[in-house]
């Protein structure tokens, strides 16, 4: 007895392991006859796993009925880019309706390179066309020949792959960006007023300047600090010397400096950025030698205080407190500091006149200074200053061009109204011919 | 020589940039590429500039003896004792940024401790004060002293209303009138103003790439 034992195990082991073996082997694959439906294709499927940005060689579906590949590649460039894009169209495979049917992946690669490379997937819902080479990932190079091969995409994972296709064209750089053929007559325009009203001022052309009460009152302001002994602050913004609005601040800096120096009022200017913090300087010393006060120039007048938004609020803010200026100005670009610069300097009871560009923070400034320059006034304030002929010249360029903007809102209302009420299309062409479209 | 160079440079840059915005060649691209990586590296060095600048004003403070010059030493001392601990404990640069972003955080020095628990702090008080000014601001700016500020200040309670909960139990228009008010007579106010700002900085840069504002150049500008 003890004899069969070695043998009954073995009988055991051997039946367990059939069963086991039996349990794990699926029943071999039958083939679809004609007729069977996609699903039941599918579902009997042996497939490998498809890795993103794999060779798609690898990628093997048994085409069943309907199930068609994409077909009809073409590759042509994208339009008005730098040589690094092209755009594949392609006709969809014929199961297009099919809930199984989920998208099409869009494989790439090289001539002469045997590795395709995953570029991008689109889904069912998408148009048939794909933009190589907005990803950073797969770019595109300038007159590189490549290869594309269109898959459909099933909810199993099966890919019906397309024939290999040479890319009709090869990416290549435009040199003229056709969308912006309106911003170019544009510029061209404004320009053009610009230089007219130049020469006409050149020429003589007496030219009219509505009063600003933010510029009339820099006099008034410096002649109040000078009469109480006090000193001025004047920070020009938050941003950096490539702002505009810095630019035109340090301009009116340097008349305001001029002033200053001719009646001797002490001069505070506190800078966030270090480059504007030099130009800044700069300014104030030659408004003080034309001055012929070079002697009474302080160097530790123009100062850089910190870059750290807030650390500089706090740094003006205390001197604000401790000085007591008796004039604040703030000119150039602010942000959520204008309000707390602003205020304080209110509660200190100076006489404050500010200007910025920046939307947002004109409500601040007007609610808590005396005097605002509201957008464009503060471009326009140097010329206002200086009432050099080239700087009013550009200030009624500026007009001219708002009259014409005007003009065109003017005929769009008219339009729209005569739409509304005759029931026609005529805004239509107007826009058209106005609005921007979107570019690169 | 001092003036008609940087003019010159500002001259070609500016027409050259302004046609490279028409061109979207590769090799337009490549030279706008090139300038946008240069104006950072010029701004570094300036930092240096400005750094001395304010060493200089706080020593000549504490040298005079001037109002206050004591707490010139609070500015002094941590403008170089901070980069010193950060330069000779490089490890201790981001470990406020590595905690943010759900790293593992090993060590804290002094750098990452004086950024984490004073600097931010005090910047967090510094903004939070907005709050209190918003309030003393808008108690000053809707004060009914003429017809105008009436105006605001009806529009001002609407649009408030409208946008909390109380403004729709008490009146259901209130949030449709708000909406209204923020989205046109508000709006085009705005874009009247944007539009105003887009030809100034258009005329300004003209003026600069041709020549006519030059204070740009500081002291070689006149």
């Amino acid at each position: 007895m003890l004899r069969k034992v070695p043998a009954m195990l073995l009988a055991l082991l051997l039946a367990a392991g059939l069963a086991w073996a039996q349990a794990e082997d699926p029943p071999p694959a039958e083939s679809p006859g004609a007729g069977e439906t996609v699903e039941a294709v599918e579902e009997d499927m042996v497939m490998e796993e498809v890795e993103s940005n794999t060779e798609p060689s690898a990628i093997s579906a048994t085409i069943g009925d309907g199930m068609i590949s994409p077909g009809g590649i073409v590759v042509s460039d994208w339009p008005n880019d730098a040589g690094d894009a092209l755009l594949v169209t392609f006709e969809p495979g014929s199961e297009t309706g099919s809930e199984n049917h989920t998208g099409y992946a869009i494989y790439r690669r090289t001539l002469g390179e045997e590795e395709l490379v995953l570029v991008g997937t689109l889904d069912i819902d998408e148009e048939t066309e794909f933009v190589d080479g907005y990803d950073p990932d797969f770019i595109v190079e300038p007159g590189v020949q490549y290869e594309y091969q269109v898959a459909a995409v099933y909810l199993s994972g099966a890919e019906v792959l397309s024939d290999m296709v040479m890319a009709q064209k090869v990416a290549g750089g435009q040199i003229f960006h056709t969308g912006k053929v309106r911003v170019l007559v544009g510029c061209v325009l404004f320009l053009g007023l610009i230089l007219f009203y130049f020469h006409a001022a050149q020429r003589g052309v007496e030219m009219y300047l509505r009063p600003i009460a933010g510029i009339e009152a820099i006099d008034e302001a410096i002649g109040r600090a000078t009469e109480m002994g006090k000193p001025i602050l004047y920070v020009p913004g938050l941003s950096y010397i490539s702002d505009v609005a810095t630019i035109a601040s340090i301009t009116i800096l340097g008349r305001v400096a001029k002033k200053v120096a001719e009646y001797g009022t002490p001069l505070l200017v506190p800078n966030r950025d270090p480059i504007v913090y030099t130009i800044a300087e700069e300014t104030v010393k030659q408004a003080y030698m034309e001055a012929g006060r070079p002697d009474a120039f302080d160097k530790d007048s123009v100062f850089f205080l910190t870059q750290s938004q807030f650390a500089f609020v706090a740094g003006v803010n205390g001197i604000m407190m401790r000085e007591k200026p008796a004039t604040n100005f703030y000119l150039g670009m602010f942000w959520a500091e204008s309000l707390i610069l602003a205020e304080t300097g209110s509660l200190s009871g100076a006489i404050q006149i500010a200007g910025t560009d920046a939307v947002t923070q004109l409500p601040f400034f007007i609610t808590t200074c005396d005097y605002t320059l509201i957008g464009e006034e503060l471009y326009a304030a140097s010329a206002y200053l200086g009432r050099e002929p080239k700087q009013l010249g550009s200030i009624k360029g500026q007009d001219a061009c708002k009259g014409i903007i005007m003009a065109v809102i003017t005929l769009g209302i008219i339009l729209s109204l005569t739409d509304i009420i005759a029931g026609t299309d005529t805004l239509g062409w107007l826009r058209n011919l106005v609005t921007m479209p979107v570019v690169d | 020589m001092k003036r008609s160079i940087p003019l010159a440079i500002v001259m070609v840059g500016g027409i050259l940039f302004i046609i490279q915005y028409f061109i979207p060649h590769q090799h337009s691209q490549t030279l706008f590429d090139y300038y946008t990586e240069w104006a950072p590296i010029v701004g570094a060095f300036a930092l240096v500039l400005g750094v001395g600048s304010l060493s200089r004003l706080h020593s000549h403070k504490i040298k005079r003896k001037a109002k206050n010059w004591q707490y010139s030493y609070a500015v002094l001392i941590p403008l170089f004792l901070v980069p010193f601990f950060a330069l000779i404990m490089p490890e201790s640069l981001g470990g406020g940024m590595l905690e943010t972003m759900g790293g593992a955080r090993t060590t804290q020095g002094v750098f990452d401790f004086t950024y984490m628990n004073i600097q931010v702090p005090i910047q967090a008080t510094m903004f939070s004060l907005l709050a209190f000014y918003i309030a003393s601001a808008a108690f000053r700016a809707f004060r009914a002293k003429s017809a105008l500020a009436t105006v605001l200040l009806l529009a001002a309670i609407i649009v408030m209303l409208g946008q909390v909960p109380i403004g729709e139990l008490l009146g259901k228009w209130f949030p449709k009138v708000g909406l209204w008010i923020l989205r046109y007579p508000n709006l085009g106010a705005k874009r009247a103003i944007a539009l105003g700002v887009g030809f100034g900085m258009l005329a300004t840069q003209l003026k600069i790439i041709f020549g006519v504002e030059r204070n740009w150049l500081g002291g070689a500008g006149e």
